[in-house]
């Protein structure tokens, strides 16, 4: 590598922008250790990729400081930042070739330098011999992979991709996660990269996290997230389940408390206390005709049921009226709408959050 | 009714543009004569074929000849060509800036910016170059305002000399670079310049290498606007210039109604359609060329 920059540790800590009377980003802290791979995930709006553009430094935050190795950069234009930024929509420079695209930010090099520096970034992203191309005589893939590359090209500390495969087809997506994903181990370089896609979150990242109305909700790798969310809008963004409110009743000592809930009372792992929601995802319930000897079990009677090739899902209407769904592998036995059933579930599966 | 429409802009320029140009080409190769109109020979319709020959036997280069043989006229294209590319680039220097900034403004204050641009046009032409006497005259605004700040000791002399025509030209023509400018960079995507920022452009380095080669269109359009009708300007040098400035534009309105001479007026014309024709032509070459330089 012509310039080699170690990965930096990023920090944000109190990081508030307000647009007029609209907070973007609220209170925000962030601790990104050296050479990981964040995914910022949340709906459009969520302040995700305002969050982006203030580590980038296209934005002054209002309050908070943001830190890279320790060092102060809140007050640092974009121009002066070991940070580098790959745009969603590319922002490839259409009157320069790709080679000139790339070597744009490497003008503190000379010729040499930089066109072997060029070379190798192509070969990187695997488009050698376009250099003399031009943007616009390239496929949406290959523009991807020169705006990778043009931002690969100063070896940031931290690279930061706004939906970098948003505009790409689905089978180009799942391929490019891949290569994405081994060029960052390879690299080492720390990656943030925002995304609304909560399944392309857990493909890519170590860490994820989720974003809502500016707030950093919740971090923590996928099946943290997945299994023990913060609360019903994490629960609910990283994939189908299903909720009931109730009350803590009381905890034994493994930490499983038990729950009064309009259904009966339920066992679920937490450790909240008062007011709670139940979180238990569709293919963790089991469903069948006799009650069982799980602890924990429900009663209901089925609406109907679907198959999905790889599942079979099961609606099932609670003894409140409450439809809940039930996920089991193709080949499981099904039931005719209208038979009576009991819903079955170990207690470690469910998970009480705040309400 | 749909197969007709494409034509419609070719008849009106064959009406209003080609036919005119030939007129005037037509004149021009005539001789100045003391009858109505004021020039020969006149093509006799009634007498046919033989009246077209008759006609076109009579037209000569003559009137050329002397714009070629007489200093005055070399003197005057030279002087008009001259100023008009100063002022062309000077309002390219001045422009360029104004509609970046325009560009780059508030969302809500860009069609105020726009309309202040534009308002200049709501007055007339000639009560805002006649303005310009009232500065630019020795006991005018400028000198008053200069003296004061102790900058001159004497008034300035600057009315009835070229500067004062260089004045005139780049205020009056200033909207004509400033608006097709602004409308190239309005269109420009904002995360070009992020991204050359972001790639350790500073300001300067991100303005010439992304923002002004993607407004080139915009500067080339704006340059034309303003160099091909100031080549051909009169009011401006007339009140402004004074007797020592010779432009093209003069030197027409001269030989037309102080001498009467209309063929050699109409040859001067052509002279000057010729002239702006040039930097057209060069223009699209350029653009051409710099287009495939830049893939």
């Amino acid at each position: 590598m012509a310039r080699t920059t170690s990965p930096g540790r990023l920090t944000c800590a109190g990081l508030g922008k307000r647009f007029g009377d609209h907070a973007a980003v609220t209170d925000l802290n962030l601790d990104l250790a050296a050479g990981q791979f964040l995914c910022l995930l949340g709906p459009s709006g969520c302040g995700k990729s305002t969050l982006l553009r203030l580590i980038a430094g296209f934005e002054t935050p209002s309050s908070g400081t943001i830190r890279l190795d320790g060092r102060d950069i809140t007050a640092e234009p974009p121009h002066r930042r070991p940070v580098n930024m790959m745009f969603q929509s590319y922002a490839l420079f259409p009157h320069m070739s790709v080679a000139a695209n790339i070597a744009y930010g490497l003008n503190r090099l000379g010729r040499a330098a930089r066109g072997e520096r060029v070379d190798e970034l192509l070969r990187l992203v695997r488009l050698d011999g376009f250099g003399a191309r031009r943007p616009d005589t390239l496929s949406g893939g290959q523009r991807q992979r020169v705006a990778l590359a043009r931002a690969l090209a100063r070896s940031p500390q931290v690279l930061l991709l706004d939906e970098p495969l948003g505009a790409l087809d689905r089978a180009l997506r799942e391929e490019t996660q891949g290569e994405l994903r081994g060029l960052q181990r390879r690299l080492g370089t720390s990656f943030i990269v925002v995304t609304h896609d909560p399944a392309e979150a857990m493909a890519l990242a170590d860490r994820i996290g989720v974003m809502d109305r500016g707030r950093l909700v919740q971090i923590g790798d996928a099946a943290t997230l997945y299994e023990r969310p913060a609360n019903r809008f994490v629960a609910g963004l990283l994939g189908d389940v299903n909720l009931i409110e109730g009350r803590v009743l009381a905890r034994d000592a493994a930490g499983i408390a038990t729950v009064e809930t309009p259904c009966g009372p339920l066992l679920a792992a937490g450790q909240v206390e008062g007011a709670c929601v139940i979180a238990l995802r569709p293919e963790r319930l089991t469903v069948s005709e006799d009650p069982g000897q799980a602890s924990s079990s429900l009663t209901g009677q089925v609406l109907d049921t679907t198959y999905l090739g790889d599942r079979v899902r099961t609606q099932v209407r609670l003894a409140d009226g409450r439809l809940w769904r039930v996920s089991a592998p193709a080949g499981s036995k099904t039931m005719p709408a209208g038979t009576d059933v009991h819903l079955s579930y170990r207690p470690e599966a469910a998970w009480s959050m705040p309400a | 009714m749909k197969r007709f429409l494409p034509v419609l802009p070719f008849l009106w320029l064959g009406a209003f543009v080609l036919l005119p140009v030939v007129i005037t080409l037509k004149i021009s190769l005539s001789a100045p004569a003391t009858a109505q109109p004021p020039y020969l020979p006149v093509l006799d319709w009634s007498a046919g074929l033989e009246g077209w020959g008759s006609f076109l036997e009579a037209l000569d280069f003559t009137n050329f000849e002397t714009l070629a043989q007489d200093a005055l006229y070399r003197d005057a294209a030279l002087s008009s060509l001259t100023l008009a590319a100063i002022a062309t680039a000077i309002l390219a220097l001045i422009g360029t800036p104004i509609a970046h900034a325009m560009a780059r403004a508030p969302a809500r204050m860009q069609p105020i910016l726009l309309a202040l641009v534009i308002v200049p046009f709501w007055t007339s032409f000639l009560i805002r170059i006649y303005a310009w006497i009232a500065i630019l005259k020795p006991e005018g605004l400028l000198s008053a305002a200069l003296m004061k700040l102790g900058l001159i000791a004497r008034p300035l002399e600057i009315l009835n000399t070229q500067g004062a025509v260089l004045i005139g030209l780049t205020y009056a023509y200033l909207p004509f670079m400033v608006l097709p400018l602004y409308a190239v960079l309005a269109k420009l995507d904002p995360r070009l310049t992020e991204a050359a920022a972001d790639l350790g452009a500073g300001p300067v380095r991100a303005f010439w290498s992304v923002t002004l080669p993607l407004a080139r269109p915009g500067l080339a359009a704006g340059a034309l606007l303003c160099f091909v009708p100031m080549v051909g300007e009169f009011i401006i040098p007339d009140l402004l210039g004074g007797s020592d400035t010779l432009m093209l534009g003069r030197v027409l309105w001269s030989e037309f109604f102080s001498n009467r001479d209309w063929p050699l007026a109409s040859a001067v014309a052509i002279l000057v359609l010729v002239l702006v024709l040039g930097p057209l032509l060069f223009f699209r070459e350029a653009d051409r060329d710099g287009r495939e330089a830049s893939r």
